[in-house]
C-alpha cells in the first residue's frame, strides 16, 4: 500500500450496498418524479403517453416501469438542439453532445443538480475499483463536448485525487507526464491505452515499472483477451466503465476490484433487458438489449432509453456485497452487425481471429463496400515490427494466415491488406474500426 | 562478414521510399546498399547501413515497422564465375538462399553480394572453411 494507507469505504459509496427492497422504494419514489416532470415539460413524451392513455399517477410500483413508452437514439435526433429539455433554459448548465446516427449531433443538457448527480456517480466510480484520496489520476478521455473527459475529472475531484487534465491525444506527451508526474490511474479508451503501451515501448519506457496501478477504460467495447493483455503489458488492474452521454455520461456502470462486470448505479439509473425485435422485458440473466431510465434527470428525462448495447443484467450478487446488479460485458450492440454477403459480422470477431493469429492485437479497420451488386469486406491490418518478415512470401503467408482465421470464425473471405504502422485512422483515441461505404 | 539488415515495410505509392531515406540522411547515416522487394501493395525496404542499430532505432521512433536480420555481405573480385563459385561452395549443405542483391564498383574491379541465408552461421563457416571468397576474410 502506498503511504501506508488503508481507505475503507467511501461515504459516498454507501449507496452502493442499499438493501434491496429500499432500493427498489428509492427508485420508484425517483421514478414517479421524473416521469411527472417530463409528462408536464416534455411534448413528446406527454404525447406518447397521451396515445397509451398513462398518466404519471398509473405508476404503482417500480415494476410499472414496462408500462412506459421508449425512448431512441432518433428521438434526439428529431428533437435538436434542445426539444427534449424539461427546464428553462436559466437552469441548464452544461451541454455535451455525441455523434448521432446521421449528421447533425445528439444534444444533452444539464443543471447543476444534474451536473453533481453525475459527479458523485464517476466518484463511485472509481472508489469502486479502488482510486482513493492520493491517487494521481491521469484523465486521457477527451475534454469538450465528449462526456468522458469531463466526466471522469469531475468525478475523480469529488474523490479528492489529484487530476491531471491531459485530455486524450499527443502520445509521447502522455506518456512523460505519466512517467513525471507518478500517475498512479490511467483513464481513457482501451484502445489508446494499447496504443500508449506500444508507444512507450519504442521510446523505452516500461510501463510496468511506473507507480501505475489502476486502469478505468469505457467508451468502446473490448474483450477480455485485451483485459488481459492490457494487464501484463501495463502492470496495472484494467476495470470496465459504462456509460452514455443520453444517460448522463460515463459512470453509469462501473467494475468493483472483483472485475466481474460493472454494477450499474441503479439508485440513479433503473436498468432493464428486453429483447430488441419484441420489445419484451427479459428475466435477469438473460441476453437482450440494455435500457435505461436516469431516474434523477432534471435537464432531460431520458426514459426506457433503448441503448442498443447487449448485454444481460447478472442474477448472482456480486462477492464484493453491493446490491447493485452488474451487466455482462457488452460485446456487441444490436446495432453495429454487419450483414455482408448475407452474413452476420461484428467487429468483435474479427479482433478475435487477429488477436489469435499475431498473439497481440494489431489496429486494424474494416471497411465494407459494394461493387457490381455484390460486398467486398476488406479488413486492412497495420503491419507491426513483430509480425514483420524481410521477405515477400513471410509477408504473404502472414495475409493469408489472417485472411484464413477471419474466414474461419466469420464465415466471409476477407481481402486482406497489410498497411503501415499508424496509417489507419483514429479519432478522440477511440479507434474506428468499421467503415461502411455501402449504400443500401 | 555479417552485417545486421534492415526491413523496413512500405505501402506501395509514391513517396512511400523517400521517407525513411530521408530521415537516414538527417541523422547522417550511410545506406551502403539496399533492395526492394514488391508486391501489388506493399514493398519491402532492405537496407545495409553504416550503423544500423541506430537507423532501426531511428526508424522505429519514427513509427516504421523495422525488423533486423543477419546477411552476409562477401566482396568478390568483378569477374566471371565469382556468383558461381559461392554458390558451388554452398551445394549439399542444404543452405537455402533468401534472396540477394549486390552491387559492382566501375573501375574498382571489386563486386560485393549480400546474401540471406536460412542458416547464415552455416554458410559463412562452410564458405571459410572452403575459401571460396576473398571477401570473407575481413569477416568477425
Amino acid at each position: 500500500m502506498k503511504n501506508g494507507e488503508f481507505p475503507g469505504m467511501h461515504p459516498a459509496s454507501a449507496m452502493d450496498y442499499l438493501p434491496v427492497a429500499q432500493l427498489r422504494e428509492v427508485q420508484f419514489a425517483r421514478l414517479k418524479e421524473t416521469v411527472r416532470r417530463a409528462y408536464e415539460n416534455v411534448a413528446l413524451f406527454r404525447k406518447r403517453m397521451d396515445e397509451r392513455r398513462l398518466k404519471p399517477s398509473d405508476l404503482r410500483r417500480i415494476e410499472d416501469v414496462v408500462k412506459l413508452p421508449f425512448m431512441v437514439k432518433t428521438d434526439l435526433r428529431d428533437n435538436y438542439p434542445f426539444g427534449l429539455f424539461a427546464c428553462p433554459m436559466r437552469e441548464i448548465v452544461r451541454f455535451h453532445a455525441s455523434s448521432g446516427t446521421t449528421g447533425k449531433p445528439i444534444v444533452v443538457g444539464y443543471t447543476q443538480e444534474d451536473l453533481d448527480d453525475w459527479s458523485r456517480a464517476m466518484m463511485r466510480s472509481f472508489a469502486a475499483c479502488g482510486v482513493h484520496r492520493g491517487d494521481i489520476v491521469q484523465n486521457a478521455y477527451g475534454y469538450g463536448l465528449f462526456t468522458g473527459g469531463l466526466g471522469a475529472h469531475y468525478g475523480a475531484e469529488a474523490l479528492g485525487a489529484a487530476v491531471i487534465p491531459v485530455s486524450v491525444g499527443n502520445t509521447d506527451r502522455q506518456i512523460m507526464i505519466m512517467k513525471d508526474f507518478g500517475a498512479t490511474v490511467i483513464c481513457c479508451t482501451p484502445s489508446y491505452f494499447l496504443h500508449l503501451v506500444d508507444r512507450a515501448a519504442e521510446l523505452g519506457v516500461d510501463l510496468r515499472k511506473l507507480p501505475l496501478r489502476i486502469g478505468v477504460f469505457g467508451a468502446e467495447p473490448w474483450t477480455e483477451d485485451m483485459r488481459q493483455r492490457i494487464e501484463a503489458a501495463g502492470g496495472i488492474r484494467a476495470f470496465d466503465i459504462y456509460g452514455l452521454s443520453e444517460i448522463a455520461g460515463p459512470g453509469v456502470a462501473m467494475e468493483c476490484t472483483h472485475q466481474a462486470g460493472p454494477h450499474i448505479f441503479e439508485d440513479l439509473f433503473y436498468p432493464e433487458i428486453i429483447d430488441p425485435e419484441t420489445l419484451e422485458l427479459l428475466p435477469d440473466g438473460t441476453e437482450g438489449e440494455l435500457v435505461l431510465t436516469a431516474l434523477c434527470k432534471r435537464a432531460m428525462p431520458m426514459i426506457r432509453y433503448r441503448t442498443r448495447d447487449i448485454t444481460a443484467l447478472e442474477p448472482a450478487r456480486c462477492a464484493c456485497g453491493r446490491t447493485l446488479r452488474r451487466i455482462r460485458r457488452i460485446g456487441r450492440r444490436s446495432d453495429d452487425m454487419l450483414i455482408v454477403r448475407g452474413v452476420n459480422l461484428f467487429p468483435s470477431q474479427i479482433e478475435a481471429a487477429l488477436l489469435k493469429v499475431e498473439g497481440t492485437l494489431p489496429h486494424y479497420q474494416i471497411v465494407v463496400d459494394r461493387m457490381k451488386g455484390l460486398d467486398t469486406l476488406e479488413v486492412q491490418v497495420e503491419v507491426t515490427a513483430e509480425v514483420l518478415s524481410d521477405t515477400v512470401g513471410g509477408l504473404e503467408q502472414l495475409r493469408a494466415q489472417l485472411g484464413r482465421a477471419i474466414e474461419s470464425v466469420t464465415g466471409l473471405h476477407p481481402s486482406l491488406r497489410l498497411v503501415a504502422p499508424r496509417t489507419l485512422q483514429r479519432s478522440e483515441g477511440k479507434a474506428r474500426r468499421v467503415i461502411d461505404k455501402r449504400v443500401l | 562478414m555479417r552485417w545486421k539488415q534492415l526491413s523496413v515495410f512500405l505501402e506501395n505509392k509514391p513517396g512511400a521510399l523517400s521517407e525513411p531515406c530521408r530521415l537516414l540522411a538527417g541523422a547522417q547515416i550511410n545506406i551502403r546498399t539496399f533492395s526492394l522487394a514488391d508486391t501489388r501493395e506493399f514493398g519491402i525496404l532492405r537496407m545495409v547501413v553504416d550503423d544500423p542499430d541506430k537507423a532501426r532505432r531511428l526508424l522505429r521512433r519514427h513509427g516504421f515497422a523495422v525488423r533486423v536480420n543477419d546477411v552476409l555481405v562477401i566482396e568478390v573480385p568483378d569477374r566471371p564465375g565469382e556468383l558461381a563459385a559461392i554458390l558451388d561452395g554452398l551445394d549439399g549443405s542444404g543452405i537455402n538462399v533468401k534472396y540477394g542483391y549486390g552491387f559492382t564498383v566501375d573501375g574498382q574491379g571489386k563486386g560485393v553480394l549480400v546474401f540471406a541465408f536460412d542458416d547464415p552461421d552455416k554458410a559463412l563457416s562452410i564458405l571459410k572453411k572452403k575459401r571460396v571468397a576473398a571477401g570473407l576474410k575481413g569477416g568477425r
